[in-house]
């Protein structure tokens, strides 16, 4: 459905390669079939959800199944499930805007999500056919609600590390589960469950489909939570659990890289809810401060509260920016494996794994910007974002979440860093030959050759090419000097992860304002332009800070005053009056008295 | 039977309303544009209602406009329309009224059911011209609409009470709050609207435009409002007097 075809580097290569404007996909182009999807979530959060919002939290029984069902009932969950399940097989990009729609839903959003998500893909990605046939398109409707049991009360990230057995009955009809799993969303209601579990001294899990009714499977009570107190979360005890031996998923020992695949998705679909439920936040909060009079004038006049506005808006759309960018990624590299021959499942999972970094990289930019946005909320509404009968303390409550769930942010961090590593070391991604151009040139006299000023953005395009290099050159060194130990020295790769989604967010920031201005005008893009240049900006500021941070960790002396110097060039700005360019982007969200960018 | 269903376009509630040309014309850059909520949520689903029970065979939407409200029309095939008609012109009340009659009596449509009114204009006009053009009977304001063999029976809400009323076919129904309720599109239909019919039709040129519009003016803003006790009956008497000089 995508307008246009665009031509993709592969996953981590924004590092070291230039991505043209013309080859993102950017949320300005939305097509009209589209914006009814769009609106079509919209309308059930509208109807469905925001009225029941308390009811929800009060896990009023029957109450969350009956909103998985009318989402189902709408085709909301039956988005990314081929036809032949019942499904709608919408591309990932279009998927993806439902999600983030979705995403500001409260735990209505969690419960569909980890429906749609980690309850149902790991059977429509591994499943055999007949497993397919019998569960996915009850799946896909809401007739069945799904849910992922993976972690344990000693297996958290450390996800593989768990106890839960399973053995082959006697008769070899049944393996038989034994364990216990902890923190599983839609426990309480779910009719299927994706388990994990070690089949007898196995050193990988496997994975297994386990109905509700099965004997042996205990739930225990429902969680008491900071947030998402409407979301079911519990316990489940599995106490000589009987499963069918057909309910093996995939193959024995293959549960963790279902586990680790799955992920992948989910936390590209979580970066997006989290923009959804940013943009929810961002709406109020214009509304507030609009309304809300302090000292004779409403206080959106005032200079604080624009820096919060404007900054959240910054925010979100240089996250919403890299969102769809990759999402258009992953479709290109689906499609051109199938068209190479590989089956629907295969080219999925292969097609998002290629972005597994970018997926990782959307997670916690996301999850972060959300809490930013809703902090910044909650300080808007003043007392106001305190109180339980305004709409930021749930907010603020039920965003915190993202940091946690599929995967932390620090294990996502590492995972950041491990992944473009190992690319590296496989030879799939040319780090190292860039890394050396930049240390050689870190000993050779400096560029001082001006810019041609030609086009509006050329600026910017070498500041992003001069921050790609700070990243190789302190990368390029830790590699080197750390070696093995790399991995254990945390926060430096803390550091280096930093540095990694600075860059690319705000080169998808660019990359879409850029479009924009191709597309529609440099009038039409207006403050968008704004908005490109001060994340970029303040993107700079934080990987100098970064880098500065992890070279003074690992080089001394002559090296390091060399180094610092390099990074210095490579982080420096021309002057830019981001007082002005953030009151410019807050007045446009005043004036509108809505969040329209 | 078959039902007609016109439907108008409307801004979303949210636009900002301007003028431009003299303030002879509405603005409509950078407006968001609805379907009438009147045509959508009671008639155009009290409509598809009648055909879920087996009681219509067809239910088409049809709409005077330019190509460029054709996603307004899209949108009606989503929510569920069987097909869709598109009378290439635009005019007022008497022109639209005038290209939708034609066309109904044209092909054969017996159930013609719109909203009472838009909520752009609020003329309330285009039910009753409608019904006019054709000499058809008119039922105007209906909570209720159901479908009996050949008789179609109906309710209006009245000043304290409910008006019921029964009519052969052909009729004309305009539809009131209470006729149905809001159907949200599923995804589904809206994958669908894609590959539904939408007919383009060249309008008739027996029905000229009679209206010209010399100018509009924007409604001024509702000014700060005054509360008052309840027990002080007479300052309010004194400033709907004085301040607001009504009484
Ligand atoms: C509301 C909710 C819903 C959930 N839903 C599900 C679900 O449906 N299915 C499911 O299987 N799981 C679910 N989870 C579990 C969730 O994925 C885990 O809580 C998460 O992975 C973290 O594991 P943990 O809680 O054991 O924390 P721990 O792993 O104990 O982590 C504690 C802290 O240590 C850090 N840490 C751990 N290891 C490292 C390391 N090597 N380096 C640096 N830092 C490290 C973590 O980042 C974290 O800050 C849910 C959790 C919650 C709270």
């Amino acid at each position: 459905m995508a307008a246009t075809k665009t031509k993709s580097i592969k996953g981590g290569e924004f590092l070291i390669k230039e991505t043209a404007a013309a080859d993102i996909f950017i949320p300005e182009q939305w097509n009209d079939e589209q914006l009814m999807l769009k609106k079509t979530c919209e309308d059930f959060l509208n109807q469905e959800v925001y009225p029941y919002l308390d009811r929800i939290d009060s896990l009023e029984e029957g109450l969350m199944s009956s909103i998985v069902e009318k989402a189902g009932g709408l085709g909301i969950l039956a988005m990314n499930v081929p036809e032949e399940y019942g499904g709608l097989d919408l591309d990932f990009v279009t998927g993806m805007l439902t999600s983030e729609v979705m995403g500001a839903g409260h735990s209505a959003a969690v419960a569909i999500m980890a429906h749609t998500g980690i309850g149902t893909l790991p059977i429509l990605y591994y499943g055999n056919e007949e497993q397919k046939k019998k569960y996915i398109p009850k799946l896909a409707s809401g007739e069945w609600k799904g849910s992922y049991c993976l972690t344990e009360p000693n297996a958290g990230s450390d996800a593989n590390s768990g106890k839960t057995k399973a053995t082959l009955s006697a008769d070899g009809k049944h393996y038989i589960l034994n364990g216990q799993k902890m923190w599983i969303t839609n426990a309480g209601f779910a009719d299927v469950y994706t388990v994990f579990a070690k089949i007898d001294d196995d050193k990988k899990l496997s994975a297994f489909i386990v109905e509700r009714g099965y004997e042996g499977l205990v739930l225990n009570t429902e969680e008491k939570k900071m947030g998402i107190k409407g979301s079911s979360t519990r316990q489940i005890f599995f106490n000589d659990c009987k499963v069918p031996v057909e309910n093996l998923l995939s193959e024995r020992e293959n549960g963790f890289k279902i586990a680790l695949n799955i992920l992948n998705i989910g936390r590209i679909k979580l970066g997006g809810a989290a923009i959804g439920a940013a943009k929810a936040i961002i709406q109020h909060s214009i509304k507030y401060a609009n309304e809300r009079e302090q000292f004779g004038r409403a206080i959106s006049k005032y200079g604080a509260i624009r820096y919060k506005l404007a900054e959240q808006a910054i925010k979100t759309y240089a996250s919403e920016s890299a969102l769809y960018r990759a999402s258009q990624n992953i479709d290109d590299a689906v499609n051109s494996l199938v068209e190479g021959g590989l089956e629907f499942a295969e080219a999925k999972l292969k097609g998002i794994e290629q972005f597994a970094v970018e997926c990782a990289i959307l997670k916690v930019h996301g999850s972060e910007t959300l809490d930013y946005v809703a902090d910044e909320g909650v300080q808007i509404y003043g007392g106001m974002g305190y109180s339980a009968e305004a709409p930021m303390e749930r907010s603020y409550r039920d965003a915190r979440i993202n940091r946690i769930f599929e995967g932390t942010n620090e294990i996502n961090r590492l995972l950041i860093v491990d992944l473009i590593l190992k690319r590296a070391m496989k030879g799939e991604l040319d780090l190292m030959g860039p890394a050396q151009a930049v240390a050689q040139e870190l000993t050779s006299v400096p560029d001082f050759g001006g810019l041609g000023n030609n086009n509006l953005f050329d600026y910017e395009k070498e500041q992003i090419k001069k921050l790609k290099k700070a990243i190789l050159l302190v990368a390029g060194a830790a590699v080197q000097k750390l070696m093995q130990t790399l991995t254990k020295e945390e926060e430096i790769v803390m550091n280096i992860a930093d540095m990694a989604i600075e860059v690319y967010v705000a080169e998808s920031t660019l990359l879409r304002v850029e479009k924009v201005v191709d597309t529609f005008g440099e009038q039409a893009a207006g403050e968008k332009i704004d908005i490109a240049r001060v994340y970029l900006s303040e993107a700079t500021d934080n990987i100098w800070k970064s880098g500065k941070d992890a070279l003074n960790s690992f080089v001394d002396g002559d090296e390091l005053r060399m180094m610092l110097m390099g990074l210095k060039r490579y982080t420096k700005q021309e002057p830019l009056n981001i007082k002005e360019a953030r009151q410019r982007i807050a007045l446009k969200l005043i004036n509108e008295n809505k969040y329209d960018f | 039977m078959k039902i007609l269903v016109p439907i108008s376009q409307v801004p979303d509630t949210t636009a900002k309303i301007s003028f431009i040309n003299n303030d002879t014309t509405f603005n409509n850059a950078g407006v968001t544009f609805i379907i009438n909520p009147y045509d959508e949520w009671y008639a155009l689903v009290r409509a598809l209602e009648l055909k879920e029970a087996g009681k219509a065979e067809k239910v088409t939407v049809i709409h005077v406009g330019p190509t460029e409200n054709e996603p307004t029309i899209r949108k009606a095939l989503a929510i569920g329309a069987d097909d869709a008609v598109r009378i290439d012109g635009d005019g007022d009340s008497s022109f639209v009224a005038g290209q939708i009659a034609d066309y109904a009596q044209k092909n054969d449509y017996s159930l013609i059911l719109l909203g009472k009114e838009t909520i752009s204009y609020n003329s309330a006009a285009t039910a009753g011209l409608v019904a006019g053009f054709l000499d058809w009977n008119f039922v105007p304001y209906a909570t209720k609409l159901d479908v009996n063999g050949n008789t179609i029976s109906l309710e209006q809400e009245m000043d304290g009470g409910v008006n019921q009323l029964s009519s052969p076919l052909p009729l004309v129904v305009s539809a009131a709050k209470g006729m149905a309720l809001q159907r949200i599109p599923n995804m589904r239909g809206i994958m669908a609207a894609r590959t539904k019919p939408l007919q383009v039709v060249t309008p008739s040129t027996d029905f000229p435009v009679y209206t010209k519009v010399e100018s509009y003016t924007p409604a001024k803003g509702r000014t700060a409002c005054v509360m008052i006790s309840e027990d002080n009956i007479d300052e309010l008497v004194d400033l709907l007097h004085t301040k607001a000089k009504v009484i």
